[in-house]
Order: C-alpha cells, then structure tokens, then sequence
C-alpha cells in the first residue's frame, strides 16, 4: 500500500481503504500523515462503523437501538453516543419543521441521521493525528477536511441520477478546511420519508437533493428534508439555512440550486 | 425567473461532467467486481511489467495493474490500467474474447471507445462521489468503487 516515506513538498503519501459496513461501503482516503499514526486511526475509525452499527442497526433485534425501542432500554442505559445522536436527531427535526425525523410508523428508527453523523465522526478522528486531508465516503455521503495535495482542494463528484454513471455537477473545497457533501435520493430509504404534514409518504418531485455544509451530520439530514419537500419548498428552506448551498434535480430533469452553490462548483 | 437564471449555467455543467465521466461507466462495465477487501489497497503491480517506481510508491512513477477478468457480453474481458505519477495514462485490454464473430467489434470499437472514455474521465479529477446511498452490491459497479482502485 501507500507507506511510502512521505515528500511533504510534494504529494503526500495516500492511503485508502473500503469498509463494508451499515449495509454499505464506507470509503476512507487519507493524506499525508506518519504512516504507523494513520493505519491506527484508520483501524479504529472502521473498528468504530462497525460498534455504531451493532448499537444502532434497526436490523439488529438485539441492538440497543432496537432494545430502546421496544422500551427494554432506557436512554441513560444505552451507550452515551445513543443520547448524543438522539439530541442531534432532535434538533435536525425541529430545524426541519418534521420534515427530518427519527419517528417511523410511532417507533423510533434514528438510521438516517447515524450514517452521515458516523462517516464525520470517523474523519474527524482521523483528522486529529496529524494527517494533511482525509476524506470519508459513507456510501455516497462524504466528509471531508484538509486538503489531498497542496495546492489543490478535494473535488466530489455529484452523482446524476438521470444518467448513471455520468456526474451532474463537481463540487470543490477550495478555500475552507472542512466541507461535507450529501445526496439523498429515490434509491435511498424510498417511502421511507414521511411528510409530517399529512403522516404518509412524501409525495416529491424531486430524484436527488445534494446539501453541501461544513459537517456531514447536518448536510445529510437537510438533504433527506429536502428531498422530501420537494424542488420548490426544499430550495427555499435550504436558501434560509446559513452555511448551506444545494442542487436539487427534479424528475423532469431541471436542476435547481442556492444562490451560493456557484461558488463552490469545481 | 429567478429559478431559471440559476440553472443554466450548471445546465452547461451537467453537459460537460456528463460527456467526460460516462466512459467511466464503460470501465466498470469491464471492471472486476472489486470486493471492498481488495478495493483496501492499490492493486498490486503486474509480475514483469516495466513499473518504475519501487513497490509502495505508487503517487510517483509509473505503473501498471492489472483488474479481475470479467464476464462481458462479448465474452471475458481483463483490463490493464496504466499510472503515471498517479494519473491513469493508458487502458489496454490483455484478455478479449477471440473465438466468436463479435471479436472484430471488440478490436475496432469498445476498446478503443474504453481507453478514450476512461482517460476522459480522468479529466474530470475527482476525489470521490456523493450519490444516493448505494447498496453493498451496488458499491461493486460504482464510480466510487473505480476510484477506490485505481487510486486516481
């Protein structure tokens, strides 16, 4: 792999790794760093994917998540990141006006906040020994902090969900030090999203809704709310949100997005 | 129409990404399914090809890799890809199907149209992809999974 002895002038030694892990993969790239340093935070990053899925999988009968839902559990006797993710579930909500929720069928089902919340967990632990750039990609929702290579930011591709394969927008971090990209789309929890005003499945125009914000938490619950308000109410929340661009593409192929996205395409 | 100013200059966008990342497509198409296990390191070097950097360097130099033989519509298909300082140069096939009428259409046409495509693709130097959350198996053909192994 890439333990190579790092030329700091030049591109920093890269190390990458792909983790299965919640149903999908988790792609780690890290720049820069003492190599030894980051294999073990790289080892304990994905070591904790795999204990967030064991406590918070609703897949799991035995989980804690699932054991809390059942009222087997109470919060305070569950891990304290169970306490920590339900207060950030809370907030996403009440930022959302419901549109965002961790409420599923009356039971509790915290899954599409955990994901993203893991994914800027795990590359900020890696970022905090001494590495130059790291990038998480948890199954299509990506952290990032520092950069690749100096002098040059990390670029994210977004996907196009109307021509598999190709990308419908790139999207640079150029000038800031942390930046996360996330996309929701019909592929992902489907009627799943509920829209609060009426309890049912959300009825959107919408095929994808990509949010870029600092941190990965909140891009990834802005783009499933907004995915499930649709192209016209989604766009107005989201222009209201500080710190949040976005690119919404309808399923007649329009794309819509923030006044500042602009300044963030690559 | 406020919303309609905004889109077209990412119409134009969405034109140009799209024309320079659908080969990646074809690369997959002809790809290995990666299992995430081996998408964990860079592939290793080819036995006997004229890789100039030392083993573990692979952001220098130049050096080949060689992907799983994969079933194709034509037939069974393994492609060599080529890096130069990190950058993917060449796209060659080393196993094709030779022993049916579609042999000529592989030569003349798809492999050429993959190379041009994956090195267009290239271009659009990207460090990774958000998408729609994908399935484990939907991982396996993958823009992000492409990427995750040829280490740009």
């Amino acid at each position: 792999m890439a333990d190579a002895v790092a030329e700091p002038a030049e591109a920093p030694a890269a190390v990458r790794h792909a983790e299965e892990v919640m149903g999908t993969v988790f792609s780690f790239d890290v720049r820069g760093g003492e190599s030894a340093v980051v294999r073990t935070a790289l080892a304990e990053a994905v070591a904790g994917l795999h204990r967030v899925n064991e406590v918070f999988s609703t897949y799991r009968e035995d989980s804690q998540v699932s054991r809390l839902a059942r009222g087997e559990l109470t919060v305070a006797e569950c891990d304290p990141e169970v306490a920590q993710v339900l207060e950030l579930a809370a907030e996403a909500e009440r930022v959302s006006e419901g549109w965002f929720s961790t409420t599923y069928r009356g039971s509790l089902d915290p899954t599409g906040i955990v994901k993203g919340w893991a994914a800027e967990r795990a590359a900020r632990e890696i970022a905090s020994v001494g590495v130059s750039g790291v990038s998480v990609n948890g199954g299509g929702d990506v952290q990032m902090f520092g950069t690749p290579e100096p002098h040059r930011p990390w670029r994210v591709g977004v996907s196009d969900p109307l021509r598999p394969g190709g990308l419908a927008a790139v999207i640079s971090a150029a000038g800031v030090d942390r930046l996360a990209v996330a996309t929701s789309g019909t592929a992902e929890r489907g009627a799943h999203i509920v829209d609060p005003r009426t309890g049912r499945p959300a009825i959107t125009d919408l095929v994808a809704a990509t949010v870029v914000a600092p941190l990965l938490t909140w891009a990834d619950c802005w783009a499933t709310a907004a995915f499930a308000m649709g192209s016209r109410e989604g766009l107005a929340w989201l222009e209201s949100l500080p710190g949040v661009e976005a690119l919404l593409i309808t399923a007649g192929d329009e794309v819509r997005c923030t006044g500042g996205l602009a300044a963030r395409l690559g | 129409m406020h919303a309609l100013k905004k889109t077209r200059p990412l119409r134009r966008i969405v034109l140009a990404s799209a024309a320079t990342v659908s080969g990646m497509v074809l690369l997959l198409a002809l790809k290995p399914h990666t299992s995430p296990e081996a998408a964990s390191a860079v592939p290793a070097p080819v036995p006997g090809s004229s890789a100039s950097a030392s083993a573990g360097t692979p952001a220098s130099g130049t050096k080949s890799v060689d992907g799983e033989t994969v079933q194709t519509r034509w037939g069974p298909v393994q492609v060599r890809i080529t890096l130069k300082d990190g950058k993917l140069t060449e796209v060659t096939a080393v196993t094709y199907p030779t022993d049916n009428p579609r042999d000529q259409e592989i030569n003349s046409y798809a492999l050429p149209q993959l190379r041009r495509e994956a090195l267009a693709a290239q271009s659009a130097q990207i460090d990774t992809v958000s998408g729609a959350t994908y399935t484990s198996d939907g991982y396996r053909q993958s823009l992000q999974s492409a990427l995750d192994s040829a280490g740009r």
